[in-house]
C-alpha cells in the first residue's frame, strides 16, 4: 500500500506540476485585475475558454498549410493570447468600465456584472462555434512530435520523494515542536533544528523504502508536457520583468496601490487597467491554448473548473500578489493530483478521484478562513 | 398615460376590462401564448396600479382562482407553469432575503434546494430502506406535510453550517465561497452512493410519493368536477404553491418590517456603521443566510412530490444563477420584484424561449424560405445548435450585465435601494 | 425586443389556431452537446421513416409529421421537454431517448398521459422493468450487454486484471456494475473501480492505472469521456486492452480518441449496417438525403419510427380517424414489424424479444470496426407485479 503510493509520487507530482503552470497562468489574470480594480473577474474563466477555443481553430484550420507543429503551436498561442485579450478588453470597455464610471459605491453591482459576462460569454462562444460547424466541441489535432514520450532518469524521482518526505517531516516536526511549546512551555526550537531533525528522518525512511525509492519509479513526460512548462516559464518571466522593469509595469503598480494618486502623477487609470486586462487576457488565452493541447478537448463551458481552481490558487498565493499567484497554482496543482489519486487508495475505494474539486474548495475556505493574506502576501486593513 | 394615472376611476376600468378580455381570449385559446401573457400583464397592472383594493382581490382572485385553472384543464401547461413559477418565486424571495436585504451575495442558493429535495426524496422512496434499519419506506405520502418542516428544519441547518465559515468572509470572497459550496453539495449528492448509499448517487431517486389527494378530488367532485388523479394533482399542486407563496410573502412582508430587517439592511448598507451601532454581524448574517436557506428547502420537498425525481444536475450552478437573476431582475430588496422577476425569468426560460425554439424548429421542418426580395434564406439551412432555449445562460447573462449598467435598482425598486444605488461615489 | 417578443407570440399563437389531421411523432435526444452525434443519427433515422410514410398518410386524410426534440443528455431537460410533449395533443408517439438516465424520469411522465414511447437506444433494464404499458424498446439491454462483453474480454482476450472506469449516470455505471459482476465470476481480477465526470484531465485515474497495472480497462459511458481518456492513457503508456458500451459506437469515438482507438473493443446493441442485408436500400436512401453515411443508432431509430407508423396506419385505415394515445400504445406493444434490423416484436414489458449483442473490434482506427463475435439473446424476464 505505502509502497504504491511511494512510487507513485514523482509521476504524480509532475502531473501536478504540468497542471500547475496552468492554473498559475490562469491566476496571474485574476489577479492582476484584482490589484488594480478590487473585483474578482468572474469572466476571466470564459476569456481562457476563449483562447482555448482560438487556439482548437488555429490548429484545425492551418493543420494543412503549416506542416511545423512547432510553428503551428507558436501561431495558435500567439492567435489564442490575441484573442483572450481583445475579449478580455472588450469585456472592460463594455461592461466594468459604464459601472466605474457611474461610480456606485455597492460592491455587489460590478460582482454580478462580472458573473453575468461569464455566463453571456460561454453562450456567445457556443452560438458562434454552432453556427460555424453545427457542433461547439473542438478537438486538438494530434502530432507525433508533441506526443513522443520521454523517460525521465531515476534520480529526478529520488530526490523529488526525498524533498517531499523532507517537507513531510518537517511540518511534522514543526507541529510536533509547536505541541511542546504549548503544552510543556518549552522554547521554541530552532530552524535549522528542525530542518535537521526533518532530514535525519527522511535518510531512515530513504533506507527502510530503498526497495521501493531505488527502484524503477518510471516517470516519463511527453514533448507537449515540456512545452508546457517552457512556454509558461518563458510567460511567466516575461511578465515579471515587464512588472518590474518597464514603464507599464510600474504604472500598474502605482495604480494598483492607488489610482487617484496614480491619476495625479499624469497616469491615465482608464488605459493602464485596459493594459491589465490585456495582460491578463493574453496570459490566460495562452493558458487556454496550453490546457488543449494537453487534454485534447475544449468547449465553451471548459473554462468553470479550471476558472474556479485558478481563483483558488490566486488566493492561496494571496490575491493581488504575482509571485503569489504562479507559487498558488503550482502548489493547488500538486496538491489537487495528489488529492485525485491517492484519495482513492487511502479511502479504499469509498471517495474517488470525484471529491478532487471539493479538495480546492476546502484549501480556499480554510485559507480564506485562517490565513486570508494567502501564502505569501500582506494583511491589509479595511479600506474605510 | 400621466392622465390616465391621475384618474382612479378611468384607470380601474381600464385594468378591469383588460383583464376581462384578456381572460376570454385565454379560455378560448389556452394554447398560445400571446393571450397568457396579456392576462399575466392584466394581473399585474392590477396588483401594482393604484386602484381600490377590492378590485384587487377581485381580479386577482378571478385570474389566479379561476380563469388559469380552467385553461390548465385544457391545457396542462399552464398549471406546470404556474407551479414553477411559485416555486420560483417563494425562492427568490428567501434570496431576496439573503441578496436584496442582507446583502450577501449567495452563488450557491440551490444547495438547499437540494437539501429540501433530497429530505423528502430519500424518505418518500424506498431509498431509504438502503441505509436505515427498518424497512419501511416509501413513507406514505401524508408525511409529505410533515416533511416540508422537516426540510425546512434541515435546509436551515445546513444553511448554519455552510454559513458559519463562509459569513466570516467579506462580500466578494463570500460569493465564491457558496459558489464552491453550493458545488460540494451537489458533488456530495453524486457521489454518497457509496460506502453507504444515501442519494443513489448520479441515477437519482425515483419514483417519490405525492401527498394523497382522495379528498380533494372528493371536494372537486363536491362542486361538480370529476377528475382523474392525473388530471387532479397538478390543480392540486398549483394550488398548494399559491397557498405556500401566501404565507412566504407574509412570513417577508413581517422579517422586512421586524427588527432584524432593519439590521439586514444596515449591514447592506455599512458593515462598519451598523457594528458601531451594536447590531451583532456574525449572527443577524446567519441569520440571514438560514432564513434563505429554509424557504428554498421547503420548495425543494414541494419540488421533489411534484417531479417524483430527483437527480443532482437539478441542482447546478445555473439554478443559483437563475434564482439570482430572478431578484436582481425584479430588484433586490423588492418583495414585489422577487416575485415578478420569478415570473418573467421562469415563463421566459420555460415557455417562451422553448416555444421559440419549436417554432424555428417548425419553420425548419417546413423548409420555409424568408424572401425580403434582396434577401433569401432557406430556413432548412438553419443549424440546429440556433435554438434559443439553448442559450439561457446568454439570456441570464445579458440580463444581469444590462440590469446592473441601467437599471441596478430593478423593475420594482425597494424605495430605500433606489438612493443606494445612484449614491455618487 | 418587446416587439419581436410580441410578433413571435402572435405567430404561435397563429400557428396554434391552424391545425388540420396533424399527426406528429416526436423524437428526443440530445441534439446538441458532447453527445450530439449519437442523437442527430436518432432525429435523422425517425425523420427518413417519417418523410418516407407521409405520402401515404396523406391518402389517408392526415399530415404525418416529425417533431425533434433536443433532451442535452440532460435528466431535467429531458423532464421538461417530456412535459411539453404531453400537453401537445398532436403528438401521439415518442421516439427516444438516447440516455438511460433520461429516459427513465422522462418516462414517469410519458406514462401519465399514457403516451408511447419506443426507444432505439436506451439500454438500461430499468426502462422496461417498470412494466408501463407505453414504454418499449428496440435494443438489447445492460443486462446482457455487460456480461456479454465481460465473457468475450475474459475468455477470448484473456483480461485477468480489470480496471473499471464509468461516467457516474445510469446508464455507464450501469453497464459497468453489470460488467464487473460477470467478470468477477469468470474468475478475473477486478482491480479498480472509479466513477468520474471529469472530461478533460484524466491523469488522476491514469496514475491509479499506473499503480494497479491492469491487463484489461473498461468504460461504461459515451465515446466523448471515452476518447479522451483512451488517448490519454496511451499518451502515458498504459497499454492495457480497452472496452466500452454502445455509448461508443459512434464515429465520433474514433475521430477523438485517433490512432490511440487502434486496438479498441465496444459491445453495441446496434449492429452496423453491413451486418443488415436489408438496411442497405435504407443506407443509401439516407446517404443521399442527409449526405453523411446512417450509423448503428440511425437504422434502429428508422425502425422504431417505423414500427409506430404501422400501428399508426393500420388504426387510422380501420377506424379512419386518428387514435387517442392510450389506444396506440396498446397497439404499439402489439405491432410486429419486418425491419430493417430483423423482425421486430415486443414482450409483455416493452423488450424485443429477441435482441442481437454485438462485439466489435477497431483494428484500424477507423469507424466502424469489424464485427466479431454476434450474440442473439431474448430479453430476461422480470416479474411485473402489476401491470399499471
Amino acid at each position: 500500500m505505502l509502497e504504491i503510493l511511494i512510487q507513485l509520487l514523482p509521476s504524480v507530482l509532475l502531473e501536478g506540476l504540468i497542471l500547475g503552470f496552468v492554473y498559475a497562468m490562469i491566476a496571474l489574470g485574476y489577479t492582476m485585475v484584482y490589484g488594480v480594480l478590487e473585483l474578482i473577474n468572474f469572466a476571466h474563466s470564459e476569456i481562457f475558454m476563449a483562447g482555448a477555443v482560438a487556439g482548437a481553430e488555429t490548429f484545425i484550420l492551418l493543420k494543412g498549410v503549416i506542416a511545423n507543429p512547432f510553428l503551428l503551436l507558436a501561431l495558435a498561442l500567439l492567435i489564442g493570447g490575441t484573442v483572450a485579450a481583445v475579449v478580455a478588453i472588450l469585456v472592460e470597455r463594455l461592461a466594468y468600465r459604464p459601472l466605474r464610471k457611474r461610480g456606485t459605491t455597492n460592491r455587489l453591482v460590478p460582482l454580478i456584472t462580472a458573473i453575468g459576462v461569464s455566463f453571456f460569454l460561454q453562450d456567445l462562444v457556443r452560438l458562434i462555434e454552432g453556427l460555424w460547424h453545427n457542433a461547439f466541441y473542438r478537438r486538438y489535432p494530434s502530432f507525433a512530435v508533441f506526443e513522443a514520450t520521454y523517460n525521465l532518469p531515476n534520480w529526478i524521482g529520488v530526490i523529488t520523494i526525498a524533498l517531499t518526505v523532507w517537507v513531510g517531516f518537517w511540518v511534522l516536526a514543526y507541529f510536533g515542536d509547536w505541541l511542546l511549546r504549548r503544552f510543556k512551555n518549552r522554547a521554541p526550537a530552532k530552524g535549522r533544528t528542525l530542518s535537521l531533525v526533518a532530514a535525519g528522518l527522511t535518510l531512515v525512511f530513504l533506507f527502510l523504502y530503498r526497495h521501493v525509492v531505488f527502484a524503477d519509479l518510471g516517470m516519463t513526460i511527453q514533448m507537449k508536457s515540456i512545452l508546457v512548462i517552457v512556454v509558461s516559464l518563458a510567460m511567466l518571466y516575461g511578465l515579471n520583468w515587464l512588472v518590474h522593469k518597464t514603464k507599464l509595469g510600474i504604472a500598474i503598480r502605482a495604480v494598483a496601490q492607488d489610482a487617484q494618486t496614480a491619476s495625479l502623477m499624469g497616469i491615465d487609470p482608464d488605459v493602464i487597467v485596459s493594459r491589465t486586462f490585456l495582460i491578463g487576457g493574453f496570459l490566460g488565452g495562452v493558458a487556454g491554448v496550453l490546457f488543449g493541447l494537453l487534454y485534447t478537448l475544449v468547449h465553451p463551458y471548459v473554462g468553470f473548473i479550471p476558472g474556479i481552481k485558478a481563483f483558488t490558487a490566486a488566493v492561496l498565493g494571496g490575491i493581488g500578489n504575482i509571485t503569489g499567484a504562479a507559487v498558488g497554482g503550482l502548489v493547488l496543482g500538486m496538491l489537487e493530483m495528489l488529492g485525485g489519486t491517492y484519495l482513492t487508495f487511502l479511502t479504499n475505494g469509498a471517495m474517488g478521484t470525484e471529491y478532487k474539486d471539493i479538495l480546492a474548495f476546502m484549501i480556499l475556505i480554510f485559507i480564506l478562513l485562517f490565513r486570508p493574506q494567502g501564502i505569501i502576501g500582506q494583511q491589509l486593513g479595511e479600506k474605510v | 398615460m400621466k392622465k390616465l394615472r391621475e384618474n382612479p376611476l378611468l384607470l380601474s376600468a381600464v385594468i378591469a376590462i383588460v383583464a376581462l378580455v384578456a381572460s376570454f381570449w385565454l379560455l378560448n385559446n389556452p394554447r398560445s401564448t400571446l393571450p397568457f401573457l396579456l392576462t399575466l400583464g392584466a394581473l399585474l397592472a392590477a396588483l401594482l396600479q393604484p386602484i381600490p383594493k377590492w378590485l384587487k382581490v377581485l381580479i386577482g382572485g378571478a385570474i389566479l382562482l379561476l380563469v388559469i385553472p380552467a385553461a390548465g384543464f385544457k391545457n396542462s401547461f399552464l398549471f406546470e407553469l404556474g407551479i414553477q413559477t411559485g416555486i420560483y418565486a417563494a425562492m427568490a424571495l428567501g434570496l431576496n432575503v439573503v441578496v436584496g436585504l442582507a446583502g450577501l451575495l449567495d452563488l450557491g442558493y440551490a444547495a438547499f434546494f437540494a437539501v429540501g429535495a433530497y429530505t423528502w426524496a430519500i424518505f418518500g422512496s424506498p431509498q431509504a430502506n438502503e441505509f436505515m434499519p427498518w424497512k419501511i419506506f416509501p413513507l406514505p405520502g401524508e408525511y409529505f406535510y410533515l416533511f416540508m418542516l422537516i426540510a425546512v428544519v434541515v435546509a436551515a441547518i445546513t444553511g448554519v453550517v455552510i454559513g458559519s465559515p463562509a459569513l466570516r468572509l467579506k462580500g466578494d470572497y463570500l460569493a465564491i465561497v457558496t459558489l464552491g459550496l453550493g458545488e460540494v453539495v451537489r458533488v456530495l449528492a453524486n457521489n454518497l452512493d457509496q460506502p453507504i448509499n444515501f442519494t443513489n448517487g448520479p441515477q437519482g431517486i425515483t419514483p417519490i410519493q405525492r401527498p394523497p389527494i382522495d379528498w380533494f378530488i372528493a371536494l372537486l367532485e363536491k362542486f361538480g368536477l370529476q377528475l382523474s388523479r392525473a388530471e387532479a394533482y397538478p390543480l392540486f399542486f398549483y394550488l398548494l404553491v399559491l397557498v405556500i407563496i401566501g404565507i412566504v410573502t407574509l412570513v417577508n412582508i413581517r422579517l422586512d418590517r421586524s427588527r432584524f430587517g432593519r439590521a439586514w439592511i444596515a449591514i447592506r448598507e455599512d458593515e462598519t456603521a451598523a457594528r458601531a451601532m451594536g447590531i451583532p454581524l456574525f449572527p443577524t448574517k446567519l441569520l440571514a443566510f438560514a432564513t434563505g436557506a429554509s424557504f428554498s428547502g421547503a420548495m425543494g420537498a414541494l419540488f421533489a412530490a411534484k417531479q417524483l425525481y430527483v437527480s443532482p444536475e437539478s441542482f447546478t450552478l445555473i439554478q443559483s444563477i437563475m434564482i439570482l437573476v430572478m431578484v436582481i431582475l425584479g430588484g433586490m430588496g423588492s418583495i414585489p420584484g422577487a416575485i415578478l422577476g420569478a415570473a418573467t425569468v421562469t415563463i421566459l426560460n420555460v415557455d417562451l424561449l422553448k416555444s421559440a425554439s419549436d417554432y424555428l424548429n417548425d419553420l425548419r421542418n417546413a423548409g420555409f424560405t424568408l424572401d425580403l426580395g434582396f434577401f433569401k434564406y432557406n430556413f432548412a439551412n438553419l443549424p440546429n445548435q440556433l435554438e434559443p432555449a439553448k442559450y439561457e445562460r446568454m439570456v441570464f447573462g445579458l440580463i444581469m450585465i444590462l440590469m446592473m449598467i441601467y437599471r441596478p435598482e430593478g423593475i420594482i425598486p425597494e424605495r430605500r435601494h433606489v438612493l443606494e444605488m445612484k449614491e455618487e461615489s | 425586443m418587446k416587439k419581436v417578443l410580441l410578433a413571435l407570440a402572435l405567430a404561435l399563437g397563429a400557428s396554434a389556431l391552424a391545425q388540420g389531421n396533424v399527426i406528429k411523432i416526436a423524437t428526443v435526444s440530445p441534439l446538441s452537446g458532447e453527445q450530439a452525434a449519437l442523437g442527430e443519427m436518432i432525429k435523422l433515422g425517425a425523420q427518413l421513416a417519417v418523410e418516407e410514410a407521409q405520402p401515404e398518410f396523406e391518402k389517408l386524410g392526415f399530415k404525418l409529421e416529425l417533431a425533434p426534440q433536443d433532451d442535452q443528455a440532460n435528466p431535467d431537460v429531458g423532464v421538461a421537454v417530456a412535459r411539453r410533449l404531453v400537453t401537445d395533443p398532436e403528438i401521439v408517439a415518442i421516439v427516444g431517448h438516447l440516455n438511460t438516465g433520461v429516459a427513465i424520469p422522462s418516462s414517469e411522465v410519458y406514462k401519465d398521459y399514457q403516451l408511447a414511447m419506443v426507444s432505439p437506444a436506451n439500454t438500461g433494464p430499468a426502462v422496461t422493468d417498470r412494466c408501463y404499458l407505453n414504454v418499449n424498446r428496440l435494443v438489447g439491454r445492460d443486462d446482457v450487454q455487460g456480461p456479454a462483453g465481460a465473457e468475450f474480454a475474459v475468455k477470448e482476450l484473456g483480461a485477468k486484471r480489470i480496471f473499471i472506469v464509468h461516467d457516474k449516470t445510469t446508464y455507464g455505471q450501469g453497464v459497468a456494475e453489470q460488467f464487473k459482476k460477470k467478470a468477477e465470476e469468470l474468475g478475473a481480477q477486478v482491480v479498480g473501480f472509479v466513477g468520474t465526470e471529469e472530461k478533460a484531465n484524466f491523469q488522476a485515474l491514469i496514475l491509479q492505472m499506473k499503480a494497479k497495472k491492469p491487463d484489461f480497462v473498461y468504460f461504461g459511458g459515451i465515446y466523448h469521456q471515452a476518447g479522451v481518456l483512451l488517448k490519454q492513457m496511451r499518451e502515458r503508456g498504459i497499454k492495457a486492452t480497452f472496452m466500452g458500451p454502445d455509448g461508443l459506437d459512434s464515429s465520433k469515438f474514433v475521430e477523438i480518441a485517433g490512432e490511440a482507438a487502434k486496438g479498441a473493443y465496444y459491445t453495441t446493441v446496434a449492429g452496423p449496417i453491413e451486418k443488415y442485408p436489408k438496411a442497405k436500400a435504407m443506407a443509401e436512401k439516407f446517404e443521399k438525403k442527409f449526405g453523411k453515411k446512417p450509423e448503428s443508432f440511425a437504422i434502429y431509430a428508422y425502425d422504431s419510427a417505423n414500427v409506430v407508423i404501422k400501428a399508426l396506419k393500420d388504426f387510422v385505415a380501420y377506424a379512419k380517424r386518428a387514435p387517442t394515445r392510450a389506444e396506440l400504445s396498446m397497439l404499439i406493444r402489439q405491432t410486429t414489424l419486418e425491419g430493417v434490423t430483423g423482425y421486430v416484436a415486443f414482450d409483455y414489458k416493452g423488450d424485443r424479444k429477441k435482441a442481437d449483442y454485438f462485439v466489435v473490434h477497431l483494428k484500424e482506427a477507423k469507424y466502424p470496426g469489424e464485427v466479431v463475435k454476434v450474440i442473439s439473446f431474448p430479453a430476461p424476464a422480470t416479474k411485473c407485479e402489476a401491470i399499471k
